[in-house]
């Protein structure tokens, strides 16, 4: 089980949290005029790397923060982003 | 006492092939050996990182059925389903593929009609499909708790009879075998690390072993299939996490089908060596640590007592993780790709172990001709960008 630092609760046991998946995915500026190909990447397209990964991650049964992390998916060791991303 | 005869060569890498599968796992091997069998194209190599079927061929809980919603997908999971039904007698082996019925429960009014739904949407697609009745699941397993006093009673099930289990090294060896009496060469401890590209074409593969031209490269890559697109700068819409499963210690036998429960979200059945195997969903994040977190597990296996009280006592002896490639509807990605000669079979997520021959066909009929067989086109890549999806996350039985 993942031990993550919640900004606001502290280190806490993984299943008190939500997965949020790829960190910096912000709504389109003008949604309306997207391609269908721009569309799909907004909805469906996310990083999937071998190594470190921004993610977002929910303290559901906390604090319901949600926060970004770097985490490595071969590993798993978490380390704070070096710029604040949401 | 002599050694047993080897069922494949362990060749050093041509200079060249026709067509290069990537992965040498069970889509891979069924891949070569149809390329070979249906479409005559020998002149092929299947590169192995790691040793043959040592994946999530290895990894899985070698559940076989084909009773899915959508036409698409009843039409390609059948396909495969009819292939294992002749797959043993054509690959001279035993395959162990055990036609000993999967259920899948219903524990709400809510799963009840999906299930009773997907009986009806099934026999319209010629998959055979029952609705049963808490008794009559009583009646087909009789250790599966049906007590009204559960905390998720079972109120019914679909079963579909011809659905089962196979021994999953059994498979690859015999798909190997033959693949290698074709003349492939199948190539271990060869990891492609670069494609080389030019005017859009693929022109051959770099590897830990040297370069290889290619006329042809097929990934079939599972879980790392990102990983490897991306250095064909091509982006899919996939996602790895780790899948866990488990076995318990021998047991005589006490189960002699496959229960399925999407709500308390467990799958078992029992292998002919005595195990109970069993395995659940996903653990939440991205992940190519093949290992998982311990309190899914431990989900699952309440799950488990949930449906199989009789099982307390039963002690776990080796739990393991594979990485699944997960695609957003759930579905696979079949087909072509925006480079030229290279071609795509991922997105199999947690089910693709009863899709192996299936896969195989129809990807080695779409790399032979280059455009995608019948059966694949709905799983082009383009269905995320054009909006068909064929959404199988809550309309199949659990995490297939």
């Amino acid at each position: 089980m993942l031990l993550i630092d919640c900004p606001h609760c502290g280190p806490r046991d993984e299943n008190e949290f939500r997965y949020g998946g790829q960190a910096g995915i912000a709504y389109p500026d003008a949604p309306g005029e997207l391609s269908d190909g721009e569309w799909a990447g907004y909805v469906f397209m996310r990083d999937n790397p071998k190594g470190w990964f921004t993610e977002r991650w929910f303290h559901a049964h906390g604090c319901r923060t949600w926060f970004a992390v770097e985490r490595h998916t071969v590993t798993h060791e978490i380390r704070t982003p070096v710029q604040e991303i949401r | 006492m002599t050694h047993p005869d080897f069922l494949w060569r362990n060749p050093d890498p041509k200079q060249a092939y026709d067509v290069i599968i990537v992965g040498g796992g069970g889509h891979g091997l069924a891949t070569a050996y149809y390329l070979a069998r249906n479409h005559g194209i020998t002149n092929v190599a299947v590169l192995e990182k790691g040793w043959l079927a040592g994946g999530n061929m290895a990894r899985n809980t070698t559940i076989i059925r084909s009773n899915y919603l959508w036409d698409e997908s009843a039409a390609i999971y059948e396909h495969s389903l009819k292939l294992w039904e002749g797959l043993g007698d054509e690959l001279d082996y035993d395959l162990q593929f055990s036609q000993r019925g999967v259920l899948n429960l219903a524990h709400s009014l809510g799963d009840v009609r999906e299930g009773r739904r997907r009986v009806n949407a099934n026999r319209l697609n010629g998959v055979d499909a029952e609705w049963l009745d808490a008794d009559e699941v009583k009646k087909f397993c009789p250790i599966v708790n049906v007590s009204e006093r559960a905390r998720y009673p079972v109120m019914g099930a679909t079963l579909q009879r011809r659905g089962g289990i196979a021994k999953h090294d059994h498979v690859a060896w015999a798909l190997a075998r033959k693949a290698d009496a074709y003349g492939i060469d199948l190539i271990q401890g060869c990891e492609v690390t670069g494609f080389e590209i030019a005017n859009g074409r693929v022109l051959s593969v770099k590897t830990s072993r040297g370069r290889i031209a290619a006329g042809k490269v097929a990934l079939a890559s599972a879980g790392h299939t990102s990983v490897l697109a991306e250095r064909a700068g091509i982006r899919l819409p996939l996602q790895s996490h780790p899948l866990q499963a488990l076995v318990s210690e021998l047991l005589e036998p006490v189960l002699d089908c496959v229960v399925m429960s999407n709500a308390v979200h467990v799958y078992v059945s029992q292998a002919h060596k005595g195990e109970l195997v069993m395995g659940a969903g996903i653990d939440s994040y991205n992940s190519y640590g093949q290992r998982g977190a311990f309190h899914v597990i431990e989900a699952q296996m309440a799950a488990a007592l949930e449906l199989f009280p009789l099982f307390s006592r039963v002690r776990v002896l080796r739990t393991w993780a594979g990485v699944v490639d997960v695609s957003p509807d759930a579905s696979p990605i079949i087909g072509t790709t925006p480079v030229d000669g290279l071609y795509v079979n991922a997105g199999w997520g947690t089910g693709g172990f009863k899709a192996t021959p299936g896969s195989g066909w129809v990807y080695a009929h779409t790399i032979a001709h280059g455009e995608p067989h019948p059966l694949a086109e709905p799983f082009a890549l383009d269905r995320f960008t054009t909006g068909a999806l064929i959404d199988e996350h809550g309309a199949a039985a659990v995490a297939h």
